[in-house]
């Protein structure tokens, strides 16, 4: 049994392309030619040279010796923090940019939540002189103002969105609606494992370069590529995606999804998607969905902007339904304590997203020897009024 | 007995009004009083919206109605309840519009035999796309005597036009130009030569045009490329007109059309 999609993008029941009619031709076309594009030689080349050249990869595999001593464990950071724009977002824009100019677009839009993907988007736009327009709820937009900043400076046009609860979720609507909008001049740079097929193949690909370097400097250091466990937190799910891509099939490899629990997952602010939701379809595919009995989508929580979605990509999904991954879930509280410790312990400023990743290092019972992946997905710089008032309330 | 849109067309094939609502808006209770004053009014064919909080083909107006709908606590099951006793009064075609999931969450099956009991005749779903309408529903609805409306577009190729006009069974729905609901504008050259060339096509289907239709002149122009046109958004924003009776703006409205 595969875990990956199959060629119509079916992760078991989950995926598929659910989209209205005026976006088919897009979307036809990108199914039709993605894997041509992305597999080719000239491709591969330059996305390789851009992802080392520009975005600063390989990112380290950092042996942390203080959180191996408190967990009891080998624990290993991947460091996705010290990537060009802060983040693994960067990976799939170079990807997806690459694409668009091949195909010829000259105006990119994307939708955002932490703000991450609207800069890593920005950024690559800027590179290639492309129109570049980034919807963010309005508010996101108030709760990550210094990416917002930096995404006006890039050149981005960002536009707010009040619709629904102004997160995620109703930035990823207003993006399709453009998209709808403006179909013959616009590419949508998506920004995970969600959406209509290509989309979370292809995301999951430009984003396997994570676990395909862990693989490479696991055998460096250790002298096995596969480690005991990777840890990721999961929102749509795209560094998750990444760091497991290359481990999916190896049973030996223990994958551990963390998802955004908010105020707690039975406090009714939560964005626990596989305790909450059921199978249903939004934003092109089906998956795991926090809904009403009804099908209504209920708005999720989390004080992470980038985990605050009510989906999860279908690969997810399938990894849930299967067993193949475990999904464990931390509060906003253990993210700010597991941030706080990691800060404190190691010097390194992790963004919440990722805190709670490191958040199930506190959940795990590991033995001696387990040698522990945990995947930093991004830094901690737009999070820091988040992180300030937390440790001042504590103090 | 024979579906109510075929019928329709049989006796009138061109000029066909087609009013869209949103089933809970403005008030809850509305549902019944609208599609029964559009009857009277000489609206040939009724879509009832069924809202859904993540509208992405639609516009800010009928976002905003569905956002209020939900919040008056319409739902699929409460809309079959109101409309348990429509076939009493009311004869035109009825036609329910809305995005997959909640319709799934009902339950497909069961959806389509609950729209025959009442006497629906068709389904718009946008998100359901032609190919797994194709391989996963077809035989349901088409056990329902529920005939499955599917978009065309600007962009959709001749191929897939052939291919839709085979699998439909009740009229295709032009979307006027390739955007969402409610973008108003006269109609233009290039959305006429786009007109032209699926008229020309000759297709078995009889044709609707919706998306941007609002007045008696963007009606008229686009009836003259098909059957008739499908008016939306600005139906709906007729109905937040306060201080007048629910059917008296309806009247108002359908009105300016003849």
């Amino acid at each position: 049994m595969s875990y990956q999609s199959d060629d119509k993008g079916y992760y078991g029941e989950f995926g598929g392309a659910f989209i209205p009619e005026m976006m088919y031709p897009n979307v036809h076309q990108l199914q039709n030619c993605y894997l041509e594009i992305i597999e080719s030689d000239d491709f591969r080349q330059e996305f390789k040279q851009l992802l080392r050249d520009y975005a600063g990869r390989p990112s380290p595999l950092y042996y942390s010796d203080r959180l191996s001593d408190h967990y009891y464990a080998k624990i290993y950071l991947k460091r996705e923090d010290l990537n060009h724009t802060g983040s693994h977002k960067i990976n799939n824009t170079i990807g997806q940019i690459l694409l668009a100019k091949q195909l010829g677009k000259t105006r990119i839009i994307a939708e955002t939540g932490a703000g991450q993907h609207g800069v890593a988007t920005a950024t690559v736009c800027a590179r290639a002189g492309l129109d570049c327009i980034v919807y963010m709820g309005a508010l996101d937009v108030a709760r990550q103002s210094p990416n917002v900043e930096k995404m006006k400076m890039l050149g981005a046009e960002v536009r707010p969105v009040f619709s629904g609860n102004k997160t995620l979720k109703d930035a990823t609507n207003e993006a399709i609606r453009d998209w709808i909008n403006n179909p013959v001049d616009t590419h949508y740079i998506l920004g995970s494992v969600v959406g209509p097929h290509p989309y979370p193949d292809m995301v999951a690909r430009f984003q396997s370069v994570i676990s395909e370097e862990i693989r490479m400097q696991l055998l460096e250091k250790t002298g096995k590529e596969t480690p005991d466990y990777v840890i990721a937190c999961v929102g749509g799910g795209s560094n998750a995606a990444g760091a497991f891509y290359h481990f999916l099939d190896d049973p030996t490899v223990k994958l551990i999804a963390v998802e955004a629990a908010g105020k707690g997952v039975d406090s009714g602010e939560s964005a626990a998607t596989t305790q909450l939701g059921r199978t249903g379809v939004l934003h092109g595919s089906k998956s795991l969905l926090m809904q009403t009995p009804d099908g209504q989508i209920v708005e999720p929580y989390s004080l992470s902007a980038g985990l605050d979605y009510p989906g999860i990509g279908p690969m997810h999904a399938n990894l849930f339904v299967t067993k193949r991954a475990q999904f464990l879930s931390a509060t906003d509280d253990e993210a700010l304590r597991a941030a706080l410790y990691l800060t404190q312990k190691e010097g390194i400023i992790p963004a919440l997203e990722s805190a709670h990743a490191l958040a199930a290092l506190e959940m795990i019972e590991f033995k001696p020897d387990d040698v522990v992946v945990v995947n930093v997905s991004g830094r901690g710089d737009k999070d820091m009024e988040a992180y300030l008032s937390y440790y001042q309330s504590t103090k | 007995m024979e579906n109510r849109i075929t019928s329709l067309f049989k006796r009138k094939d061109e000029n066909i009004l087609s009013i869209y609502f949103t089933a809970g808006y403005p008030e809850l209770n509305d549902t019944v009083k609208i599609i029964s004053q559009l009857e009277k009014s000489g609206t040939d064919l009724v879509e009832i919206g069924m809202p859904f909080s993540d509208p992405v083909a639609d516009g800010p107006v009928i976002q905003q109605s569905s956002e209020i709908a939900l919040r008056n606590g319409m739902t699929i099951h409460l809309l079959f309840e109101q409309l348990k006793e429509i076939r009493k009064s009311v004869s035109i075609p009825l036609i329910l519009m809305g995005y997959l999931n909640p319709v799934m969450q009902y339950g497909i099956e069961a959806f389509c035999e609950k729209c025959k009991e009442i006497g629906i005749d068709g389904t718009i779903i946008p998100d359901l796309p032609l190919e797994i309408y194709e391989t996963e529903y077809k035989e349901i609805f088409e056990k329902n005597t529920l005939s499955n409306i599917f978009l065309v577009t600007p962009q959709t190729s001749d191929e897939r036009i052939k291919q839709i006009d085979s699998l439909s069974t009740g009229f295709i729905y032009m979307v006027s130009s390739s955007s969402t609901t409610g973008v108003k504008g006269a109609v233009n050259e290039e959305q006429i030569s786009y007109f032209e060339r699926i008229r020309k096509m000759n297709l078995r289907s009889k044709r609707l045009i919706g998306f941007g239709i609002y007045d008696k002149a963007s009606f008229e122009k686009a009836s003259g490329y098909a059957n008739g046109a499908i008016i939306g958004s600005a139906f709906v924003k007729a109905l937040e007109d306060e201080g007048t009776e629910t059917e008296t703006r309806v009247k108002n409205f359908v009105q300016k059309f003849y």
